[in-house]
């Protein structure tokens, strides 16, 4: 980069030195993955648009009011944002090349999905049991459809962490591995940010509103 | 259990000779084609050098020939189109109606999805990271990714010729119509799932050229110093990675529709299938611009080319294009004004459609002041620029004119407002598409294309446009409706018969295409680039060698100002030297990867058994994507050294071609 540098010195042009050229591959690799997380919440806004279209087609069938649990939306709140955390550790942890800590910290934000992921296939499971899966009303598909492709992201996401698991074991802490870590980690805390639209605009809105 | 779902021998279509006739043609020519290469040992070169190929350059000529075979599939069902109406006065014509929706179903998805789109996704990826001066995209093997994932939409809406049948909803699957209550088949399915494959990898594409254009360029290239052709392609990226997501969740809403009985679009249960439309066209109406942004940046590099002139006016190119990209998310509802949502809100959306007109028209005026003053030479490239400024104008007065909402009323749905669509999707992008193929086909290959047959196509092609489509239009006004097998209007006739004779026009200059391929190729000597610059460029990749090597530029360009390489070809010609040599260092590239062609057979095979209702073989796909994924992951070896005498020598010759052409060359 120097003799880049160099050469701007030489042209003597005020404010063009901070134009370098390529930047280094973990930025490039950090920002192309931040371009597609944009692009994956724009699916998300469309299933968000979606829901508000269609939250009071009920077709004579339950309403917002008659389903939810809080409770239990709290917990799986809890154990999301928790996992987050616990990713966060996982990444300083590779950073320090500790890999007994890495490995327990992904392990428990996986511990911490999974349960995530079980309430609220628990929940699924409950209205489904009662007639009220998605095929009742338009409503129901929504819901379905929309909380149901976060947990889809999130099944993926253990499926990508475990692999990651494998891959760090395997391979230790090369620059490739983390740079894909870290696109793992911001992929995890971007389903936080999708989950919280969702707690507020289904869960919130619907017991309250 | 029923191990292959819903597919019997009853599917192939042995009843209904055109389809069975064609689909057999594509099938005898195409393991023809593969017979012939393998036994002709050519097999290993084609995998080594292009089907594994991580190369921008090889994945954009792979892009350009997909979309030319689709183009021609599209071309032969357009055929088949104008001579059934042409045929259909008082009559059924020779196409059965249920065959003749897919036809127009299937020659819309086709000309867009697969014609149009991997045409300008393949220029791109061929030219912005030349004109960027760098040696490759943000992410290589996820280019190669994508595009083997359109090849395999492209593929899996071919195979619906022989096995099954296509989509008749029309190019977009509108409900309630595209739910299983009215098409129980598996025409739909296609549809949806080939869209599904190819729209993740154009995606994928957007992503990586965003991420190329705003982190990789050479050093000095600031955004203000990049060539129009970049710009736009920049906008029609971030159009592609806002819009195609949309397009992504409207199928897959639609398709649970009709798998799992969901009720989004309807008629029972509370669904909306307004709510489609907007869906749709919130990706439809970007898609446009997706498609135009790409032809504007081609034209705005063959212009000043061809005028011997800077572009006119690069900043307002710069914001009309910007601001074209942004308002292009602002009128999708101008696409069904009908819907009944008022007039305030259609009189926003009537405005705003309108005033799109504006930044356009801006564009207009910098290309003709471009010419203004400057020595136009008349070669391939600019015929069709010429061609493209008459006909898109034509095209947009008469958009301006359907973003009326009264006007719109009358003609929606209309001859005329097919007339209008093809006005500026010819007119803009398949001009756009064959001035750069033009333009950018002695980079790719080394020689130019045979200058007089290239001009009798862009002569026929654009004369074939106009027979054609002002007879549509004046049908359209007569009050013709879209998408009729037969009619009963004596008025309609003889416009339908000249539209026909267009066709035929239109063919011959099809025809003229495919011989300028053959004749070039035959007199490549003759039209050989040795120099790397055959048209006195004047943006970075004509200081390249032609074809460039895989690295493109031994010593990345340092970017002092715009239109940086016409610049240093003045200077240098006047001091009669090049700048002093660069300081060749090693380099790293990135290594072929098969994981592309690998994960696109088998989203071919998870599409299939998904439109099949063959759960356990798309189990066994999705598996077989993910094996893919962690093998190429588990590489230890993702780059080759290319050490610096290589590069030097390359260099070299380079520097020596150019040092002699400069001799001869006069700087203005």
């Amino acid at each position: 980069m120097s003799a880049t540098a160099a050469a701007h010195a030489d042209h003597g042009v005020a404010g063009i030195a901070s134009h370098q050229g390529p930047a280094p591959k973990r930025i490039v690799t950090g920002y192309g993955f931040w371009i597609f997380l944009l692009s994956d919440f724009v699916i998300f806004s469309c299933l968000f648009a979606t829901w508000g279209v269609l939250v009071h087609s009920t077709a004579d069938g339950p309403t917002t009011h008659d389903l939810f649990d809080l409770n239990t939306v709290a917990i799986e709140t809890a154990a999301l944002l928790l996992s987050s955390y616990a990713c966060g550790l996982a990444g300083i942890a590779a950073q320090r090349r500790r890999a007994a800590a890495f490995q327990i910290c992904m392990l428990v934000t996986a511990a911490l999905g999974a349960l995530f992921l079980g309430l609220e296939l628990n929940e699924f499971w409950d209205l489904v049991a009662k007639g009220d899966g998605p095929q009742r009303s338009a409503f129901l598909s929504a819901f379905f459809t929309l909380v149901g492709c976060h947990g889809l992201h999130v099944s993926l996401g253990l499926l990508w962490l475990f692999t990651m698991m494998a891959q760090a074991f395997a391979k230790g802490f090369r620059a490739d591995i983390l740079r894909r870590l870290m696109c793992f980690s911001l992929f995890w805390h971007a389903l936080d940010i999708i989950w919280v639209g969702i707690f507020t605009a289904v869960y919130l809105y619907g017991v309250y509103l | 259990m029923n191990w292959l779902g819903k597919l019997t021998w009853s599917a192939i279509p042995f009843d209904q000779p055109i389809p069975l006739v064609a689909g057999a043609v594509v099938v005898v020519v195409i393991l023809g084609g593969v017979v012939y290469i393998v036994a002709k040992g050519w097999f290993p070169y084609l995998w080594r050098e292009w089907i594994t190929s991580v190369d921008h350059k090889r994945i954009g000529v792979m892009y350009v020939f997909l979309a030319c075979v689709m183009l021609l599939r599209g071309f032969i069902d357009a055929l088949m189109m104008r001579s059934q109406q042409a045929l259909a006065y008082r009559s059924e014509g020779y196409l059965p109606p249920e065959h003749y929706n897919q036809i127009f179903s299937a020659h819309g998805t086709i000309m867009i999805f697969f014609g149009a789109m991997p045409f300008v996704i393949g220029l791109m990826n061929f030219v912005v990271p030349l004109q960027l001066g760098v040696r490759d995209v943000a992410f290589p093997t996820l280019n190669s990714v994508g595009f083997w994932l359109t090849a395999s939409g492209a593929l899996l809406v071919n195979v619906s010729l022989v096995v099954g049948e296509f989509s008749r909803t029309g190019w977009l699957p509108f409900p309630p119509l595209s739910e299983t209550t009215y098409s129980p088949g598996v025409g739909v399915d296609y549809y949806c799932w080939a869209l599904q494959i190819s729209g993740i990898g154009t995606l994928l594409s957007g992503v990586n050229l965003v991420t190329t254009i705003l982190k990789m360029r050479a050093p000095g290239m600031i955004y203000m110093r990049m060539p129009i052709f970049c710009w736009t392609a920049l906008s029609s990226n971030l159009l592609i990675v806002a819009a195609f997501p949309v397009l992504t969740a409207t199928l897959a809403l639609l398709l649970l529709d009709r798998y799992l009985g969901f009720h989004f679009f309807t008629n029972t249960g509370g669904g909306n299938m307004m709510m489609f439309m907007n869906l749709i066209w919130a990706w439809g109406h970007p898609e446009v611009y997706i498609l135009v942004l790409p032809a504007f940046g081609v034209f705005s590099s063959v212009v000043p080319t061809f005028s011997g002139k800077p572009l006119f006016g690069y900043r307002s190119m710069v914001m009309a294009t910007l601001a074209i990209c942004l308002i292009s998310f602002m009128v999708w509802l101008h696409h069904f004004f009908t819907m009944g949502a008022g007039g305030d809100v259609n009189a926003v959306f009537g405005t705003l459609s309108a005033v799109i007109a504006v930044p356009t028209g801006v564009k207009i005026y910098n290309w003709l002041f471009t010419m203004w003053g400057g020595r136009v030479r008349f070669e391939t490239p600019m015929i069709w620029s010429i061609g493209f400024m008459i006909t898109f104008t034509l095209g947009g007065l008469t958009g301006v004119l359907l973003a009326v909402p009264p006007a719109d009323f009358m003609l929606h749905n209309s001859m005329f407002l097919v007339a209008h669509f093809h006005n500026v999707i010819i007119g803009g992008t398949v001009f756009g598409a064959f001035a750069g193929l033009t333009f950018w086909f002695p980079k790719a290959f080394g020689f130019r294309l045979d200058e007089t047959w290239g001009r009798w196509s862009a002569y026929l092609t654009i004369a074939g446009f106009y027979v054609v489509f002002m007879p549509l239009y004046a049908v359209g006004l007569q009050g013709m409706t879209r998408r009729i097998q037969h009619f009963d209007v004596p008025e309609w006739r003889l416009p339908m018969i000249i539209a026909a004779i267009g066709v035929l026009i239109a063919l011959a200059g099809v025809v003229c295409q495919i011989i300028t391929l053959f004749v070039s190729i035959r007199d490549r000597e003759r039209l050989r680039d040795r120099v790397g610059d055959p048209w006195d460029g004047r943006s970075l990749e004509w200081s390249t060698a032609s074809p460039p090597p895989f690295f493109n530029f031994a010593v990345l360009p340092q970017v002092d100002q715009e239109e940086e390489y016409w610049n240093w070809k003045q200077d240098a010609a006047r001091r009669a030297s090049l700048r002093p040599e660069p300081d060749y260092r090693d380099i790293e590239m990135p290594r072929n990867s098969a994981t592309g062609v690998v994960s696109a057979f088998f989203a071919t095979v998870m599409g299939f058994a998904l439109i099949w209702h063959i759960w356990w073989l798309a189990g066994v796909a999705f598996v077989g994507a993910y094996i893919t994924f962690v093998a190429f992951a588990w590489r230890d070896h993702d780059e080759d050294r290319v050490p610096a005498d290589v590069l030097a020598r390359a260099d070299r010759e380079n520097r020596a071609i150019r040092a002699e052409a400069l001799k001869g060359y006069a700087p203005r």
